[in-house]
C-alpha cells in the first residue's frame, strides 16, 4: 500500500524540561512529568533542530515547563536561527534576566510569550505558587520591549481570574504588547485534575466574550487578541493542533515526537523517539503520526460532516477523556453523543464551591 | 484612516521569506505562519516601509494587466487583512 506523502510540517514545539519554578493549577503538562535526567542533550536537540529544517519546518517553539530552566536554550535559540528557523519562546519570564535577554537577542530570538498568571500580583502568585513571580513578570516585559522584540502577553483565564479579563487587557496595553492571548484554560494535564475548581459559568463565559469583543474594536490594527474559548461551552470543537500530524510535531523532554502535546495520554500508542527515529520518518509514516491524520480514520457524525476539514473532528485527548474513546468525535462537538457530557461537567463545577486546587509539582522519587 | 499615502510596514518579529522546500513564499508572525496567495506575495514584496500604497499600485499597474482601481481595491484589501491578523503596521 503506498500513502502518499503529507505536505511538510510547519511548527515545531521543543518542550524542553518538565521543570518549572512555578506550579499553575491550569498547567496542561502531564500528570506524570518527564525526570530531569531523561531529558534530550543539548547535542541531541542540535540534531533535531537540523532535522526540522530539513524537513520544512518553519517555526521553532521553546516551551516546556519552564524553557529558560535549560543552560543551553542560548545555543538551541542561536543554532535554530542559524538554519534559518523563526524562533519563539514560551516563558513564565521570572528567569529572563538583563543578561538571559541580551544572550538571547544575540542569539537572534524572533520572539518571546510570556505568561500571565492574573492582573495584579497577589491572586497571580497564588495561582502559579511562586511569591514574587507577577513583579518578576512585569521586568521581563519591559526587558522584552527595551530589547525591541515583539510581545505577546498571554493570560490563561478560569473562574478564579475572570473577572479581571478587563484589567490583564489593560495590563497587557500598558507593557506595550502587540499580541494577546486571552486563552481559557484548556482541560488537560493538570487543568483537567482541577477542572471542578478553575472551570467558568455560561455567564462568565459570556461576560468574557463581552469584554474581549470590545477591546477587539478598540485595539483593532494596534493590538492582535487571539482569544481561545473553553471547549466545554462550545458548540463545535476547536481544530486541535491544526489537524492530527498536519501541522505540528511537538516533542517531550524524553525526545517522544507527538501529534499534541497531550497525546501522551491516549492508551494504545507507542510515540516514537528522536532518539531513534529520524524526524522525516516519524512525520511520514509513524502510526503515532498517521493515525488519525486526515479523515479516514474518522466515525459518524465526522465522516459525512462538511467541517471535517475545518476542525478535524476535534481533539484527540479530550475524546479520550470526556467520551472514554480516542477516535470518537470530540465531544465538544453538538453533534456528538456524547456532547452533554460537557454540560454535565458544566454543572458539577457550578456546584462546586470549593475554590482549592492541586499545584502542579514534578515528582522526582 | 488607510488610503493610497499610508506607508505599510512588516510589524516587528515579522519575516517574509523563501522556503526552498516548500518552494513557496511565507510569511511567519509570531506564533502565526501564512501562506499568502500569488497576489498577495507581489503585494509583499513591495512592502519595504518606505513605499506607500499608491507607490505599490502603480508598480503593480505598470506590470499586470489589470485596472488601477481594481488592483488597488485589492491592495487595500490583503494590507488590511493582514494588518488586522497583525502582520502588518499601516
Ligand atoms: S503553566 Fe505554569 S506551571 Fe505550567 S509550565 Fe507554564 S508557568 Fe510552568
Ligand atoms: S461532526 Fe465532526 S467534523 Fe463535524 S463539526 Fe462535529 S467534530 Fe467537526
Amino acid at each position: 500500500m503506498s500513502v502518499p506523502a503529507p505536505a511538510p510540517p510547519m511548527g515545531l514545539i521543543i518542550e524542553l524540561t518538565h521543570r518549572c519554578p512555578l506550579q499553575c493549577a491550569y498547567c496542561s503538562n502531564p500528570l506524570a512529568m518527564d525526570a530531569p535526567r531523561s531529558e534530550l542533550t543539548t547535542d541531541e536537540w542540535l540534531d533535531v533542530l537540523d532535522q526540522a529544517a530539513e524537513i520544512g519546518i518553519l517555526q521553532v517553539h521553546f516551551s516546556g515547563g519552564e524553557p529558560m530552566a535549560r543552560r543551553d536554550l542560548v545555543q538551541l535559540v542561536a543554532h535554530a536561527a542559524a538554519r534559518g528557523l523563526y524562533t519563539n519562546i514560551i516563558t513564565s519570564g521570572v528567569l529572563l534576566t538583563d543578561a538571559a535577554m541580551a544572550a538571547l537577542l544575540a542569539a537572534g530570538i524572533d520572539h518571546i510569550q510570556l505568561s500571565f498568571q492574573d492582573a495584579h500580583a497577589a491572586p497571580a502568585d497564588r495561582i502559579g505558587g511562586y511569591h514574587g513571580g507577577h513583579e518578576k513578570k512585569l521586568a521581563a516585559a519591559r526587558r522584552i520591549r527595551e530589547a525591541g522584540l515583539p510581545l505577546t502577553a498571554n493570560f490563561v483565564i478560569h473562574r478564579q481570574n475572570i473577572e479581571r479579563v478587563g484589567e490583564m487587557i489593560a495590563l497587557g496595553e500598558e507593557l506595550g504588547a502587540e499580541r494577546m492571548e486571552i486563552a481559557h484554560t484548556q482541560y488537560y494535564g493538570w487543568a483537567l485534575l482541577n477542572r471542578d475548581a478553575l472551570l467558568p459559568s455560561a455567564e462568565q463565559l459570556a461576560f468574557v466574550n463581552g469584554v474581549v469583543a470590545q477591546a477587539r474594536e478598540r485595539l483593532n490594527g494596534r493590538i492582535a487578541i487571539d482569544y481561545v474559548v473553553p471547549d466545554y461551552h462550545a458548540a463545535r470543537p476547536k481544530a486541535c493542533m491544526g489537524g492530527w500530524g498536519n501541522r505540528f510535531i511537538n516533542i517531550s523532554p524524553s525526545g517522544k515526537a507527538l501529534p499534541c502535546h497531550a497525546a501522551e495520554t491516549l492508551p494504545g500508542f507507542t510515540f516514537p523517539s528522536v532518539r531513534e527515529q529520524r524526524l522525516r520518518d516519524i512525520w511520514a509514516s509513524s502510526d503515532a503520526f498517521t493515525r488519525f491524520r486526515g479523515t479516514d480514520w474518522m466515525p459518524e457524525p465526522c465522516r459525512a460532516c462538511d467541517r471535517r476539514e475545518i476542525d478535524w473532528g476535534g481533539c484527540r485527548c479530550q475524546a479520550l477523556a470526556i467520551a472514554g474513546d480516542a477516535a470518537a468525535t470530540d465531544p465538544a462537538c453538538h453533534r456528538s453523543p456524547d456532547h452533554h457530557l460537557m454540560a454535565e461537567a458544566i454543572a458539577a463545577a457550578g456546584a462546586n464551591t470549593v475554590l482549592d486546587f492541586v499545584p502542579r509539582r514534578l515528582n522526582q522519587d | 484612516m488607510t488610503d493610497g499615502a499610508t506607508v505599510p510596514a512588516f510589524r516587528r518579529g515579522v519575516k517574509f521569506r523563501f522556503d526552498t522546500v516548500r518552494e513557496a513564499w511565507v510569511l511567519l508572525a509570531p506564533e502565526k505562519l501564512f501562506m499568502p496567495d500569488e497576489i498577495a506575495v507581489e503585494i509583499l514584496k513591495l512592502v519595504d516601509g518606505a513605499r506607500s500604497i499608491d507607490a505599490i499600485v502603480d508598480d503593480l499597474a505598470a506590470r499586470f494587466d489589470a485596472p488601477r482601481d481594481e488592483i488597488a481595491t485589492d491592495v487595500i484589501a490583503t494590507l488590511e487583512d493582514l494588518s488586522t491578523r497583525g502582520a502588518l503596521q499601516l
